[in-house]
């Protein structure tokens, strides 16, 4: 039964309903956790010095009382009131404001051991006195203590400590408030005086981590009883707006996949790609060498979005936003007007400014509060060296899925270094991306020209075809490049080519027109030698008849004399007329 | 349940610990007319709150006779005092008068701890 539940879970990626789960109202938190802490439990968050454990407790508490209508309490053996007022209002929280209106109370229990002199048996009665004032005080709903090891210390006698622990948290339980505890992190343990051996529902352990100069934060869930959960490390950011978690990992392969398309800006690149463009959605990615307009490439695509109303997430690493806009009018875009009426948004910074993962941090977040269509990443390469390969092509693909699932369009520039195949890209990125397009130097006859093919495009039918790729003053232009005579030319030696072929059309079509002439002059002496022919005929046959005629008449003028004769002569009584004829014969 | 007595302390602090050293001077000088203000923080009536009690109130007739006033108070009836002293263990003694403030906890069976403690005898 259990393992259908995590089957039906996983399958939809629902929390499970066997457990009454509060939701933290932490950016992401609640979706590793699948819908947040359970309800009525206490939860352990340990970590080294300074990996945020208060703020986590801090902001599950405020966004409990702003958020879900659940007040709390908070009981600090560290910070006073004041001092903690102050250190989560750089968060935006007014602790202040939210105790006024009765929705926190914050408890400052101080402890000094030099103060404290141990006289024979107590209990810890006095805090659960004070913390359960607190609760009802307000209703709270929410509990968190934070550090309670400082007991550790101000207390002399651990076994009455560690026995008033085991009955704190069970009371806790019994109170029915959701209640975080929060502990420093021992040397081989969780916690430096094992205080998970009290709370055993859900760990919770924050770190804080330097690699390479960079420090990231990392959260992760080491237990949860009775849910399922996140279980890989995942990096957070604290800033201004408070915690955010980035569960990256757990983003599926769910991707819609529409037959909408995107134009490229560019009508001749649409028309390479199935006529259309784009699919809405896909990654893109543009590699070449230096210089050979990828960016430009990025900024028609920009151009031609914002154009139509979208949204645009541009993520530069190398240039900044000045100067991409700069750039970008030179071949007659201007990215201006896009940028103040809010549709283009700059996101500059280097990788190496605070590491991969939060880097990818602030990329989501970015992602929800701007809501882009079109993402631009430009280079992705600026990421490589901050981190291994497999690091990087880890947080890209992530990032990737990331956008992919917001249904967000991206188009990565990659660098590729000159020497290099340059169907390979230095992060091997390329299997993530629906389209590549590969912009290349060619270099033919002392003349550099810049060349573009279609590598690959999924599920579309793209042109095979490499264009040439010309940047103008007005934009960038793709010709169709010199194909012919088994090669391929572009640039000047295109050009000299077309020419040269124009020439020898000229020549070839002169050759033909001579031979025509030739023709027609034949046919002309033909039909002149036919109608001179035929008036001779004409003329003979004129002749002829003439002398037919002639003879006819003469016959007949001799016949008729003949008989006139006769009958002059009377020789025949009767009519026999061939007698003297014959006789004549 | 506050008891008051007008005997004379007999007995004055000699010198006192090293991190109390500074603290002690004023004890010494105001010793002898300084009212003990004592505040007995119990939660309920428990076995442990009536024998602190009991001790106490040993400890105070016999070292400061008659100078003394202690108040017993119930967490179960008055939380929000909590907060205030700074109670967490339960039963806790706190000396309010004469400054500076010093807080025992447990149930004052360890007679020579609580003198210690209440400045009434140094560590040896």
């Amino acid at each position: 039964m259990q393992k259908k539940t995590k089957f039906k879970a996983k399958n939809e990626g629902v929390r499970t309903a066997s457990l009454a789960k509060v939701p933290t109202g932490i950016n992401g938190l609640d979706e590793i956790t699948q819908g947040g802490l359970p309800k009525g439990r206490p939860i352990l968050v340990c970590g080294s010095a300074g990996s945020g454990k208060t703020l986590l407790a801090m902001e599950f508490l405020v966004r409990g009382a702003l958020e879900y209508n659940e007040p709390g309490v908070f009981m600090a053996f560290e910070e006073n009131a004041e001092e903690l007022t102050k250190n989560v209002a750089s968060l935006g929280f007014d602790l202040e404001d939210l105790s006024k209106k009765k929705k926190i109370v914050v408890d400052y229990v101080y402890i000094e051991r030099s103060e404290i002199e141990e006289t024979g048996e107590y209990d810890l009665e006095g805090l659960f006195v004070r913390l359960n004032h607190a609760i009802q005080s307000i209703g709270a709903k929410r509990v968190v203590i934070d550090t309670i090891e400082t007991l550790f210390s101000g207390l002399p006698n651990i076994n009455i400590l560690r026995a008033e622990l085991r009955r704190l948290f069970r009371w806790l339980k019994e109170q029915g408030v959701t209640a975080i505890i929060t502990g420093e992190k021992g040397e081989g343990t969780l916690t430096r005086h094992g205080l998970e051996e009290y709370v055993a529902d859900c760990v919770i352990v924050l770190d804080h981590r330097v690699t390479q100069q960079i420090s990231t934060r990392r959260i992760r869930i080491v237990k949860y009883r009775g849910s399922l959960h996140g279980t890989n490390e995942y990096p957070f950011l604290i800033d201004e707006t408070g915690f955010s978690v980035l569960p990256i990992t757990s983003i599926g392969l769910d991707h819609k996949a529409t037959d909408e398309h995107v134009p490229t800006g560019i009508p001749r690149l649409d028309a390479m790609l199935d006529g259309k463009g784009y699919y809405r959605g896909s990654s893109i990615l543009v590699s070449g060498t230096a210089g050979t307009g990828k960016t430009s490439l990025a900024m028609h695509l920009v151009n031609e979005s914002c154009s139509r109303g979208e949204r645009c997430l541009y993520l530069a690493s190398e240039e900044s936003a000045n100067q991409i806009i700069r750039n970008a009018k030179s071949i007659g875009i201007n990215l201006d007007p896009w940028v103040k009426k809010r549709l283009l948004h700059f996101n500059v910074a280097r990788p190496t400014y605070s590491g991969l993962e939060m880097h990818l941090v602030t990329v989501n977040k970015l992602i929800k509060e701007f809501r882009p269509t079109i993402a631009i990443i430009d280079p992705l390469t600026g990421m490589t060296n901050i981190g291994t390969v497999e690091e990087v092509k880890a947080m890209l693909m992530r990032m990737i899925d990331l956008l992919k699932s917001g249904y967000i369009t991206t188009l990565c520039t990659s660098l590729t270094h000159g020497g290099h195949d340059l169907e390979q890209t230095e992060i091997a990125v390329t299997s993530l991306m629906d389209t590549w397009l590969l912009v290349r130097d060619i270099e033919y006859n002392g003349e550099r020209t810049r060349g573009l093919y279609v590598l690959k495009s999924r599920g579309m039918a793209h042109s095979n075809q490499i264009r040439e790729f010309l940047i103008t003053d007005k934009g960038i232009d793709l010709t169709d490049v010199y194909v012919g005579r088994g090669m391929v030319l572009t640039g000047a030696a295109r050009k000299v080519q077309e020419m040269q072929d124009e020439a020898e059309a000229l020549v070839r079509r002169e050759e033909l027109e001579r031979v025509k002439r030739e023709l027609e002059r034949k046919r002309l002496i033909m039909e002149a030698k036919i109608n001179e022919i035929r008036s001779e005929y004409e003329s003979a046959e004129e002749g002829l008849l003439a002398s037919l005629k002639e003879q006819e008449m003469k016959e007949k003028a001799l016949a008729s004399n003949r008989s006139v004769i006769a009958g002059m002569r009377r020789a025949d009584a009767g009519s026999d007329k061939q007698g003297p004829k014959n006789k004549r014969k | 349940m506050s008891v008051t007595s007008k005997t004379a302390r007999k007995t004055s602090p000699k010198t006192p610990a090293k991190n109390r050293k500074a603290l002690s001077k004023p004890t010494k000088r105001e010793s002898g007319s300084e009212m003990w203000n004592l505040k007995l923080y119990v939660a309920g009536q428990t076995p442990k709150s009536i024998l602190a009690f009991s001790n106490l109130k040993k400890i105070c007739e016999e070292h400061v006779t008659g100078k003394y006033r202690i108040e017993v108070i119930d967490l179960l009836k008055n939380p929000q005092l909590a907060k205030g002293d700074q109670i967490l263990a339960i039963p806790t003694l706190v000396r309010k008068l004469p400054v500076p403030i010093r807080k025992i906890i447990g149930d004052l069976s360890n007679t020579e701890r609580v003198l210690v403690g209440l400045d009434l005898k140094t560590v040896k």
